[in-house]
């Protein structure tokens, strides 16, 4: 699928997704657990704020070099026998990748869960030539098999469907007569997807960090996927999104070490691994031929404007974690593979504001997003600036707050929501403060305070509050 | 033989001019970094403390963890074969089985023993044994993490086929976490070393949350995994 995923309005997607009570449960409860296990990660290991000034320091260091560093991956490629193809667009590299797999007169791909290949709609040009494609990673595959039913989380792909939901697809698609136990659905993905991996011509991997120094590809599971895509068929292609890459691999391990305890909760994932080209002569297993694809479709216009820090990102979904907004509304109904906070910041700047204007609007400028990235992204600021330019340079009608947040459903009839992602500190509310009612709020407050009156955020921070609250301590 | 490289002139150009800036292609060097919070992890820990480490993540990663010296591990990777239903096995080609006191191993009726020239059949072995047994390169203590690296006698194949994976790891090769491992390849690198096509960080068995956030242990690699801790010679 490309970025944008559904040709919906915007306020219907919303409607629909706030009329959808399990998927607002599942995505409440998995916000809740992920979030906990974030911070109980960062708790542990210690100087979490050097941590995040280290991996800001580094990306922005990569960005400024950008062009020195890919082709330093280049011809690091290059020198084990790896082949690399620089894109412009998303059509290049497909294309491209479609010539190579043809070529090889290929019947099958695996592929490992990748957002760039979703954003150059890979799977449906490949299709599109009679190529069997299968995703192997659990969460895609069963959206694959629920005819393409889109992505709606960048890290938990299918976390809107139930299990029951998940066991009614198998069973229609599938052949499944088991019950919906996640041990036995996913029992029943492993014996299919072993079959494919085994039988597979071609491999298709996204890639987490290159890394310059030695030409290497860094893949982050917990699956395993990504391995058996990439050891067993006869041709690997990796696509990376230009800005993904690390000078060395002292950068790539603390990129990691944020990486995986940002997105899930864990000090590493069952599975990290660095490839560096095909396999070496006499290797029994791993690819003959590696293909690297370069993809821009859009980033190097974010260079050089004040949206460049988007680029820091790692897609590591914590701010999509921490979001009041998409804990209502969802992932689908931002309508591009990359939702939340992230993908309101990204999804305009790579798709046009014709169809991601919205977007923006998507967020009460909590905060919390910007709180919660490893690599000290200022999204809020990006949103708000978004705005700006939509209403000053774009000439298109604004959005208005109260609008939004009335499709959204919060108000001030779900303080806690509200609660949920303020980290504003009580300070810098205390002008407009009366009691523990904000009367007059500031900026995107406005609109909200002219309707109605707002819960002032407590003196306690937002990670106290959600410490408190799984200890089964009051919020305050 | 070197790789081909296509459109990257027209590609890196645009970067550069977006940037402000004439292209940059060389004379970059990775700067001393402001913040420097990765060696303070663990950083007084013994060997022993290292272990302890490594033992109380092993609890949280679903792996079994067991502490041995060079004259019991035999009985003690037997014990373990048996505990998750014996063979077939799988076990790279490597002298580190007879150095540690597992030559045992070698003689097993139901093991196959990675052999480059046998190609394909290496897989074959792979996919139908129960267990793979590896011996870790690198081991992280923090995250419980074990380091493989591949070659003809060390097929990646082992570590994620079989439905169990037992990595034997020498206690010298404990390091605090991947901090460490990162340094270590750096100085392959420095010392114009080729570095592995595979380098893979494993930490306990495949797993998924893919379905309600719930954890199911066992996807598409290994269902179990064991690790065996050798006090060195």
């Amino acid at each position: 699928m490309a970025m944008k995923t559904s040709s919906a309005k915007f306020k219907d997607r919303v409607d629909e997704g706030i009329h959808n009570d399990f998927m607002r449960l599942a995505v409440s409860s998995a916000q809740e657990r992920l979030h906990g296990r974030r911070l109980t990660a960062v708790d542990e290991l210690g100087s979490w704020e050097d941590w995040r000034s280290l991996g800001e320091e580094i990306r922005q260091h990569v960005l400024s070099n950008l062009d020195f560093y890919l082709h330093q991956l280049a011809e690091n490629v290059s020198k084990r026998g790896g082949h690399v193809f620089f894109a412009e667009t998303a059509e290049e590299a497909s294309g491209y990748i479609k010539d190579v797999i043809v070529k090889k007169n290929a019947k099958k791909v695996v592929k490992s869960k990748s957002m760039v290949t979703e954003e150059i709609n890979l799977n449906a040009t490949l299709e599109a030539v009679g190529l069997d494609v299968v995703e192997t990673d659990l969460g895609e595959y069963i959206l694959q098999v629920d005819d393409h039913d889109p992505p709606s989380h960048i890290v938990a792909p299918a976390l809107h469907k139930n299990k029951e939901q998940i066991r009614d697809v198998f069973k229609e698609k599938l052949a499944y007569t088991q019950t919906e136990k996640p041990e036995e659905l996913t029992a029943h993905v492993r014996g299919i997807l072993r079959k494919d991996f085994l039988s597979a011509d071609v491999g298709i991997t996204g890639c987490n960090f290159a890394i310059a120094e030695t030409g290497s590809i860094g893949l982050v599971t917990n699956e395993g996927n990504a391995d058996l895509v990439t050891a067993l068929p006869k041709t690997q292609i990796t696509v990376m999104g230009m800005e993904r890459l690390v000078p060395t691999f002292d950068e790539f391990e603390v990129l990691v070490s944020l990486l995986t305890r940002s997105a899930v909760g864990q000090r590493l994932t069952s599975y990290i691994t660095a490839l560096t080209g095909p396999r070496d002569e006499d290797d029994v297993d791993g690819p003959e031929e590696f293909h690297l694809v370069i993809v821009d479709n859009g980033r190097s216009s974010i260079l050089g404007t004040e949206f460049q820090s988007v680029l820091q990102c790692i897609r590591c979904a914590a701010c999509i974690n921490v979001c009041p907004v998409y804990r209502q509304v969802g992932g689908h109904s931002y309508g591009s593979i990359y939702p939340g906070p992230i993908g309101a910041v990204l999804s305009p700047l790579l798709g046009g504001y014709d169809d991601f204007k919205e977007l923006p609007y998507a967020s009460t400028l909590c905060a919390a997003c910007t709180d919660a990235c490893p690599v000290k992204i200022p999204l809020h600021d990006l949103l708000r600036k978004h705005r700006e330019v939509i209403v000053e340079k774009e000439k298109m009608a604004p959005f208005s707050e109260k609008m939004a947040m009335k499709a959204f459903g919060i108000g001030a009839a779900s303080p806690m929501l509200y609660k949920f992602g303020s980290k504003m500190a009580p300070s810098a509310m205390s002008p407009f403060k009366t009691g523990d009612i904000i009367s007059k709020g500031p900026g995107p407050l406005k609109t909200w305070t002219e309707s109605r009156e707002f819960p002032a955020p407590g003196k306690e921070s937002f990670r106290d509050w959600f410490k408190n609250r799984e200890k089964g301590g009051k919020p305050s | 033989m070197n790789g081909t490289i296509h459109n990257e002139g027209a590609f890196l150009n645009n970067i550069a001019k977006n940037l402000g800036r004439a292209p940059i292609t060389e004379g970059i060097s990775v700067p001393e970094w402001k913040h420097a919070p990765k060696k303070e992890v663990l950083k007084h820990a013994t060997p022993n403390d290292l272990v302890a480490e490594l033992k109380e993540q092993c609890k949280r990663v679903h792996t079994q963890f067991h502490v041995t010296d060079s004259k019991q591990v035999m009985h003690c990777l037997t014990q373990v074969i048996e505990e998750l239903g014996n063979g077939p096995l799988i076990i790279p080609k490597d002298d580190r089985f007879s150095a540690y006191g597992l030559e045992g191993i070698l003689k097993e009726k139901d093991v196959h023993i990675w052999d480059h020239q046998a190609g394909n059949e290496n897989i074959e072995k792979a996919e139908s044994a129960n267990i793979g047994i590896t011996f870790s390169e690198m081991t992280l203590a923090e995250s419980a993490t074990i380091v493989l690296f591949s070659d003809k006698d060390h097929g990646r194949s082992i570590s994620f086929l079989p439905a169990c994976h037992v990595s034997i790891i020498p206690k010298s090769t404990i390091v605090p976490r991947m901090t460490q491992a990162a340094a270590a390849i750096r100085s392959k690198v420095a010392r114009g070393e080729v570095i592995p096509s595979c380098i893979n960080f494993i930490t306990g068995p495949s797993n998924s949350a893919d379905i309600e956030m719930d954890l199911v242990v066992g996807v598409h690699g290994p269902i179990k995994a064991v690790y065996i801790i050798v006090e060195d010679k």
